[in-house]
């Protein structure tokens, strides 16, 4: 067993060195990624142990760094292709959405696309409306991409290591608010199957699911809501969007009979209205209450720390959301 | 199919083949027309290479096994002329299981990966990247390939034309950019779209090795690419601009209202398939007998294809599901199937 105190930041750029050491065809590309070590720090280190053929500084092209990184994947690298914020995805939409998503598809199964986009969104440095949203809703909305949204330092391990061994590719976003985040990862630990939710806490009254770094502010609620007001609220971290673990959820709403989904992205054809309208269909007979989404405001983010903050859920707006459907 | 070819015995048996494969080209698009009219394709979105054949022949015979490519829409010379089957190509075109892709990609999206197609492209330029990451793939790997984009000059609008050009070559990468211009962006002539039509100067500006060819003559097409291609597989990206004429409608549909008859009457007389017959001819290469008996064989084969197309099955409905993740994965769940299972009540 090998247990480490580590953080978010460093359990990633462990799980990138030990594929890289496994597999020569990994490779990263990305703005900043090499001699710089990336915009947050990630990759720092990985140009001096696998050179320049393999740590790929680029242009700022982002269209171009993920339409040859699926040139890549086709030709037998497994490339992992950096984004530097989650917001440019727009720039990278079609080489995304209409190449990477439907080659697999649109070719009859000859051939699929096995890269890996490292990206990273959410609120949290004061970034301003066009480097802290959380865009997972555009990449769910589309079929042939997988979906990856780590929420502690394990994950962050784990996940990025399954997420190298996908077939197809994986769009991967983590939450710039939790890079700093330290915790104890056991490398050699058989880890929670890809696609699995995890159940972060168990209780009795309400579900609340919920992703990334909002996991961590439906856990302060729950203790809250245990402490203060006898609530005891389950939460199941997804982990992954696609593929979207129901079976993990359902038992567990059907038992509670209440459910309410926690986001950071805007709440409007979001995450969250799919997750709400999927327990509402699939457990409607078991539901006590309406499923409550409890999301980002449908606004951009300001640099206000103030405004910043209030823009998306806080442990504080969960907590009273709870308390007003179970009054 | 080479019988009557080979009999000719002819002196210079390249451009006799570069016909070969051109004359191919023309009667392949010629039937996907007349696939279309008789009501048995999938769909109005073809796009004909008629005019361009040089471009698609004269790259094409400098490749090599192990070399990839992406196209444009108007992609099916460039596929044939890299050894696609016809009939598995036609059968595509109309929608069927028998196609490359099995029915799901049809004329825009066929690709094959035994042959280094990665795939044509129903975005314009959205294929272009892609040779870049499998560039870089034949460097990382070492295979000796080169990979080539094929677009038309409707691309040189897209920005991810430059961030790709820019990236081969700052890291000298085994990858060619081939741009028919064979001028029009569907209804946009290349003059009404751009300051600049010289369009390899872009192309030096980057550090390409650039050159603009006539597509008139498939040797010098042929010419071109052979030294163009060299370079890129030694490292040194490569940009051709080949010169030609669309001679119909950006598709099937469009009857070009955009330009009179004259033009196209002048237009159609840059004939890279008339102009290599009557060099065979003149040259006394081959004679016209020959050359006539070389288009009947060509004419039955791609009759053929056809009637395969026309014959094969629809792929199965249920199919349509499979392929969206990697074989193994559950695959998702059917409209009627969750309906089913939501409403279901005891």
């Amino acid at each position: 067993m090998t247990m480490i105190e580590t953080t978010y930041r460093d359990a990633l750029r462990l799980a990138l060195t030990e594929t890289m050491r496994a597999d020569e065809n990994v490779i990263i590309m990305g703005e900043e990624v090499g001699r710089y070590g990336g915009a947050y720090g990630v990759t720092k280190g990985l140009i001096e142990e696998f050179g320049e053929d393999r740590v790929i500084d680029t242009p700022i092209s982002e269209p171009a760094i993920i339409g040859s990184a699926v040139g890549a994947a086709m030709a037998g690298l497994r490339p992992v292709a950096e984004l530097m914020y989650v917001d440019f995805i727009g720039m990278t939409m079609d080489q995304l959405a209409n190449q990477a998503a439907k080659i697999r598809y649109m070719f009859g199964g000859q051939i699929g696309v096995p890269m890996v986009l490292r990206t990273q969104g959410g609120t949290g440095r004061s970034a301003g409306a066009q480097h802290s949203q959380s865009l997972e809703a555009y990449v769910m909305h589309t079929p042939g991409l997988r979906l990856a949204m780590p929420s502690t330092v394990e994950d962050a391990y784990h996940l990025l290591r399954q997420a190298l061994m996908q077939p197809d590719p994986v769009v991967f976003i983590e939450h710039k608010g939790l890079y700093t985040m330290k915790g104890t990862l056991d490398t050699d630990a058989e880890p929670a199957a890809w696609g699995k939710a995890r159940v972060m806490r168990e209780g009795a009254d309400l579900v609340i699911v919920s992703y990334s770094r909002q996991i961590h502010h439906a856990l302060a609620a729950a203790d809250t809501l245990a402490s203060e007001d006898g609530i005891q609220a389950a939460v199941i971290d997804l982990r992954t969007l696609n593929p979207l673990d129901f079976d993990t959820i359902r038992p567990l709403v059907e038992q509670a009979g209440r459910a309410m989904v926690v986001s950071e992205g805007v709440m409007t054809s979001g995450v969250a209205a799919e997750l709400a309208a999927r327990i509402t269909e699939e457990c409607f007979d078991f539901l006590e209450d309406p499923v409550v989404r409890v999301a980002g405001e449908d606004i951009p983010i300001s640099v206000s720390p103030l405004l910043e903050q209030n823009s998306v859920p806080t442990p504080e707006l969960i907590t009273e959301a709870v308390r007003m459907m179970l009054k | 199919m080479m019988n009557a070819l080979n009999e000719a015995a002819v002196k210079n048996s390249n451009l006799a083949d570069l016909y070969y494969q051109m004359r191919r080209v023309r009667t392949f698009e010629e039937r996907v027309g007349e696939l279309f009219v008789r009501g048995q394709s999938a769909g109005s979105m073809l796009h004909l290479s008629i005019g361009e054949e040089s471009a698609a022949v004269g790259v094409c015979a400098n490749m090599r096994d192990g070399d990839t490519f992406t196209t444009h829409h108007r992609g099916h010379g460039i596929f044939l002329a890299r050894g696609a089957d016809p009939a598995r190509m036609m059968a595509e075109i109309a929608g069927k299981e028998a196609g490359y892709c099995h029915g799901k990609g049809g004329s825009m999206h066929i690709a094959d990966m035994g042959l280094g197609h990665l795939g044509a492209n129903a975005i314009v330029g959205g294929g272009i990247p892609a040779v870049v990451g499998a560039g870089l793939a034949a460097r990382n790997r070492k295979t000796g390939g080169v990979s080539l984009a094929f677009f038309g000059d409707g691309a040189t609008g897209q920005g991810i034309l430059y961030e790709s050009m820019n990236m081969a070559a700052l890291w000298k990468l085994p990858v060619m950019f081939v741009c028919i211009n064979n001028q029009y962006g569907m209804g946009t002539r290349i003059d009404q779209a751009t300051a600049n039509p010289r369009l390899h100067e872009r192309a030096e500006a980057f550090g390409l090795a650039a050159r603009t060819v006539d597509g008139l003559a498939v040797e010098d097409v042929a010419d071109a690419a052979a030294e163009l291609i060299a370079g890129a597989r030694a490292g040194q990206p490569g940009f051709l601009v080949i010169d030609c004429y669309r001679f119909y409608g950006h598709a099937r549909k469009d009857k070009s209202p955009y330009r009179d008859d004259i033009e196209e009457a002048e237009g159609r007389k840059k004939d890279p398939v008339l102009s290599a017959r009557n060099k065979l001819i003149s040259s006394g290469m081959m004679d016209e007998s020959t050359l006539d008996r070389v288009d009947a064989e060509i004419a039955t084969e791609m009759d053929a294809t056809i009637d395969f197309s026309i014959a094969e099955k629809e792929p199965q409905l249920n199919s349509m599901f499979r392929d969206v993740y990697a074989p193994g994965e559950p695959e998702p769940e059917p409209v009627r199937a969750r309906l089913e299972r939501i409403l279901a009540r005891e």
